[in-house]
C-alpha cells in the first residue's frame, strides 16, 4: 500500500473514534508543550544571560596594562615577558596601534582619579572615571534615571547610586529598605557639581606651544614634556544621570562612583598615578596610560586579540574563561529542563501504546478482513504506524502552540512582576525555529516508537482468528 | 506448472491438494480440522464443499484462500504451493489470485461501498485515478450503481453481499471462494447472489469453490459436490442436475 493510502486510511480511522484519539493526541500535545515550554525557558534564560553579559562589556573587553605598571592584573605573566623596564610604554601611540588590530572595535584609555567634588558647598571624595560614548549600550545604564552624556566633551556627570545617596546624605543603614533610584535622581538631576582636580601642565618653558588638544601623538612630546607642573583646577559638571547598577563593577576597589565623558576627562590632563612614577624612573617624556580597555567584536575574538596585544609587550586581562563555565551551566540546565519536559512526553507515549492496542482489539475483525482481501503484514503495520505518526504530528503541532502559549504566559507574568519591582521588562523565554521543528520531529519519533509494538502485533494477527471475532 | 497439472481435458488444475492436514491443539485435545485431503479442482469448475458444522469445509477453504497454513501436506493453487510461500507472498496470493465472500459479508462498516470496493485496489497499489472508475463499474455490475456513497449498515443483507462480491472480484482473481454466501440471506436474495456467482463462473470462467451445508443449494448451482466429514473427504461426485444460465456453456462436464 502506498504511503498516501495508508495515511488516508489512518486519518479516517482516527476520525472514527474521535474522542479517544483526541484525548491521546492531547496527551502528546501536553508532553510536547511541557518540553517546549521548559526548553524555551532554558534557551530564553541563556540568551538573556548572554545579552546581559554582552552589554555589560565584561565579556568583550580586554584590559591592557603596561608591564612597567606595578598594579598589573596578572603577575605571572610578568615573569615570562620582558623585564618591566624594557617593556613598551602604554601611551597614545600604543593605544592607536592596538585599535588597528583585527577584530578590535575600539581601544580607549582608562582615565580615573580620586578627587574632591563639591555639592552644595560640601566636599565629597570619590573616584572619577572617564566613560567612552560606546558605554551607552552597557546595561548598567538600562535602569538609569536621566540621560546619557549629550556629547563626548560635555561637562556632565553620571552618578552611581551610592554616590547619589552620599550627596543627599541618605547613606543606607544596614537592614533598611533600599532607596529607589528615581527618588534619588529627582533632587539631583540638572544640579551642578564642582570638581577639584590637579592638572598636569607643561612646564613654563614649553607652555607657549601647548596644544589644548591632547591628540596628535607627535605633538605630545613637545607639548607635555617630562618636566611639568601641577596646577589646581576646578570643573563644573551638570548631573545628567543617576544609575542604579554599577557600570564599573569589574574594577573592584578602584571602581568609580562618578563618571564623566572620556574626551572631557582626557582634555583635563588630570595627573595620573603613573606620571609620578615615570618621572622618578625618567624613562619617557610622554604621558602614559595606566590601562587601556580594548573592546572586541565578539567575545570569541578575545583570545586572538589578547595574543596580539601580548606580542606587543603588554599585559592583558579578560574574563573570557568565565563565559565557558557559564555555557556549561546552561548546557546542564537545558539538559535537566529537557529531561523534565520529556517525562510528560514519555507518559504521553504510553497513552499512544494504550490507544493503539485498544484500537487493535476493537478493529480486530477489520484487520482480519483487510488481510483476507490481501493486505500484507507491511500494509497493516503501515496503517498503525500512520495512525501513530498522524497523532504525533497533530500532537506535536498543537503541543508547540501550547508550549509557546505557556512560555508567553510565563514571560508575561514575569514581566508584570518585574514591573512591580521597578525593573525593566525582560524576554526570559525564546522559541527558536529549530526548537519548533525538532519538537515536532521528536513527537513524531516518539509516537512512531510507541506504535512499534501495536503495529507489529496487529500485523501478526491471525486472519482466521480475527475473522471469527465478533 | 507441472505436466501432470495440465493432463486434464478442461485445462489446468486451479487447486490441487495432497494429503493436506490442518491440526489444532485445543488444550489437551488435538483437533484434526483437515485430515489428509487430496483433491483437484480444475480451472473454470464450480465446486461445492458440503458437510456438517465442524466437518472441516471452512478450514479447507481457508487453506486454499491462503488465510491459514497447512500443518502438513501441500496445497497448490494456480501453480504455487501455499505451504511454502512467505507471509508476503501469501498476502499477494490473497490479493491477486483469490477473491473471497463470507457468510457475514465482512464489509468494513466505517467505509462506504465505494471505499470498501476500492480497498483491495489500495493494497494492490492501483493508480488512484483508475480506482474510482473500476469500483463504480464493479458496483454497477451487481446493481448497486445508485448506492455508491452508502455505508454497509444502510443496506439490506442481499445488497451487502452483492457489494462484497464486487469487492472480491475487483482485482480480477482467477478463483472465487465463497464461505456460506447465502447463510445470512432469505431464499429470494440467496438466489439472487447465487445467480451472480454462477454468472461469474460461466461468463468469466472463474473457478468457484463454495462452502455450504445446504445440499439443495449445491445441487442447484454447483457442478461438483465434495463431501467432508471430520476433516476427511468422504464423497466427490459430479452434479448433473445443476441448472446452467445458458449464457455461455464453457462449464459442465
Amino acid at each position: 500500500m502506498k504511503l498516501y493510502d495508508s495515511t488516508e486510511l489512518a486519518l479516517r480511522n482516527l476520525r472514527e473514534s474521535l474522542l479517544r484519539n483526541s484525548l491521546t493526541t492531547i496527551g502528546i500535545s501536553v508532553g510536547v508543550a511541557s518540553l517546549v515550554a521548559m526548553l524555551s525557558l532554558g534557551i530564553g534564560l541563556q540568551q538573556l544571560a548572554a545579552r546581559r553579559l554582552q552589554k555589560s562589556g565584561l565579556f568583550d573587553t580586554v584590559v591592557v596594562t603596561s608591564r612597567r605598571d606595578l598594579r598589573s592584573y596578572n603577575r605571572e605573566q610578568e615573569e615570562n615577558g620582558p623585564a618591566p623596564a624594557e617593556s613598551p610604554v602604554l601611551d597614545e601611540a600604543a593605544r592607536q596601534k592596538i585599535e588597528q588590530l583585527p577584530n578590535v572595535l575600539e581601544a580607549y584609555p582608562d582615565i580615573r582619579f580620586i578627587t574632591e567634588l563639591h555639592f552644595e558647598d560640601k566636599p565629597h571624595l570619590s573616584m572619577v572615571a572617564g566613560l567612552p560614548s560606546s558605554a551607552k549600550s552597557n546595561d548598567a545604564f538600562d535602569g538609569m534615571q536621566g540621560k546619557f552624556f549629550s556629547s563626548e566633551t560635555a561637562p556632565e556627570a553620571i552618578l552611581q547610586k551610592s554616590f547619589a545617596e552620599e550627596l543627599l546624605g541618605k547613606t543606607p543603614k544596614a537592614g533598611a529598605e533600599e532607596v529607589n533610584v528615581a527618588d534619588l535622581a529627582k533632587p539631583l538631576l540638572g544640579k551642578e557639581l564642582t570638581m577639584q582636580y590637579a592638572e598636569r601642565t607643561a612646564s613654563p618653558a614649553v607652555a607657549a606651544t601647548n596644544n589644548p588638544q591632547p591628540v596628535e601623538p607627535g605633538n605630545i612630546e613637545n607639548s607635555l614634556g617630562a618636566a611639568y607642573s601641577v596646577v589646581s583646577h576646578q570643573q563644573k559638571l551638570t548631573i545628567v544621570g543617576v544609575t542604579d547598577l554599577d557600570p564599573d563593577s569589574m574594577r573592584g576597589p578602584t571602581r568609580a562612583r562618578i563618571f564623566v565623558p572620556l574626551r572631557l576627562a582626557e582634555s583635563l590632563h588630570v595627573i595620573q598615578p603613573s606620571d609620578l612614577r615615570d618621572t622618578t624612573r625618567a624613562v619617557g617624556s610622554r604621558p602614559a596610560y595606566s590601562t587601556v580597555s580594548v573592546r572586541v567584536k565578539r567575545s570569541k575574538d578575545i583570545p586572538s586579540v589578547e595574543d596580539a596585544v601580548k606580542k606587543m609587550g603588554f599585559n592583558t586581562f579578560s574574563i573570557i574563561d568565565a563565559t565557558r563555565s557559564l555555557q556549561q551551566f546552561f548546557a546542564v540546565l537545558d539538559l535537566f529542563l529537557g529531561i523534565f519536559g520529556s517525562l510528560a512526553l514519555a507518559v504521553a507515549s504510553i497513552g499512544i501504546v494504550n490507544t493503539l492496542v485498544m484500537a487493535i482489539l476493537e478493529r480486530r475483525r477489520e484487520i482480519g478482513i483487510m488481510k483476507a482481501l490481501g493486505a500484507s503484514d507491511g500494509d497493516v503495520k503501515g496503517l498503525f504506524f500512520a495512525e501513530a505518526g498522524a497523532m504525533g504530528i497533530i500532537g506535536g503541532l498543537v503541543g508547540v502552540a501550547l508550549g509557546w502559549l505557556i512560555g508567553h504566559v510565563i514571560n508575561l507574568g514575569t514581566n508584570v512582576y518585574l514591573k512591580r519591582q521597578h525593573f525593566p521588562p525582560e524576554q526570559i523565554w525564546s522559541v527558536p525555529w529549530w526548537l519548533v521543528i525538532s519538537a515536532i520531529v521528536f513527537s513524531v519519533i516518539i509516537s512512531l516508537l510507541s506504535g512499534l509494538y501495536p503495529a507489529s502485533r496487529a500485523a501478526r494477527l491471525d486472519p482466521v482468528q480475527a475473522l471469527r471475532y465478533e | 506448472m507441472t505436466s501432470e497439472d495440465k493432463s486434464n481435458l478442461n485445462g489446468s488444475a486451479a487447486i490441487r491438494t495432497e494429503n493436506l492436514c490442518r491440526h489444532y491443539q485445543m488444550g489437551e485435545a488435538l483437533i484434526r480440522a483437515v485430515d489428509g485431503i487430496s483433491l483437484q479442482v480444475r480451472s473454470g469448475e464450480f465446486a461445492a464443499l458440503l458437510g456438517t458444522s465442524g466437518s472441516g469445509k471452512s478450514s479447507l477453504l481457508n487453506l486454499v484462500a491462503g488465510l491459514d497454513r497447512p500443518t502438513s501436506g501441500s496445497v497448490i493453487v494456480q501453480g504455487s504451493n501455499l505451504a511454502t510461500l512467505s507471509r508476503e507472498d501469501l498476502a499477494k496470493h490473497r490479493l491477486h489470485t483469490v477473491g473471497m465472500v463470507f457468510q457475514s459479508f465482512n464489509l468494513i462498516p466505517s467505509m462506504t461501498l465505494m471505499e470498501n470496493v476500492e480497498l483491495p485496489m489500495r493494497f494492490a497499489e492501483v493508480d488512484r485515478g483508475k480506482r474510482e472508475g473500476l469500483a463504480r463499474k464493479a458496483l454497477d455490475r451487481v446493481g448497486l450503481g445508485a448506492r455508491l456513497r452508502h455505508r454497509p449498515t444502510e443496506l439490506s443483507g442481499g445488497e451487502q453481499q452483492r457489494a462484497s462480491l464486487a469487492r472480491a472480484l475487483i482485482n480480477r482473481p482467477q478463483l472465487l471462494l465463497a464461505d456460506e454466501p447465502t447463510g445470512n440471506l432469505d431464499s429470494r436474495t440467496g438466489t439472487e447472489i447465487m445467480n451472480f456467482i454462477r454468472e461469474f463462473n460461466e461468463s468469466l470462467g472463474m473457478t468457484v469453490v463454495m462452502v455450504t451445508h445446504e445440499r439443495a443449494l449445491a445441487e442447484r448451482y454447483a457442478k461438483r459436490m465434495i463431501f467432508l466429514a471430520d476433516g476427511k473427504l468422504i464423497d466427490d461426485q459430479a452434479n448433473l442436475t445443476a441448472v446452467s444460465t445458458g449464457a455461455q456453456s464453457g462449464g459442465g462436464l
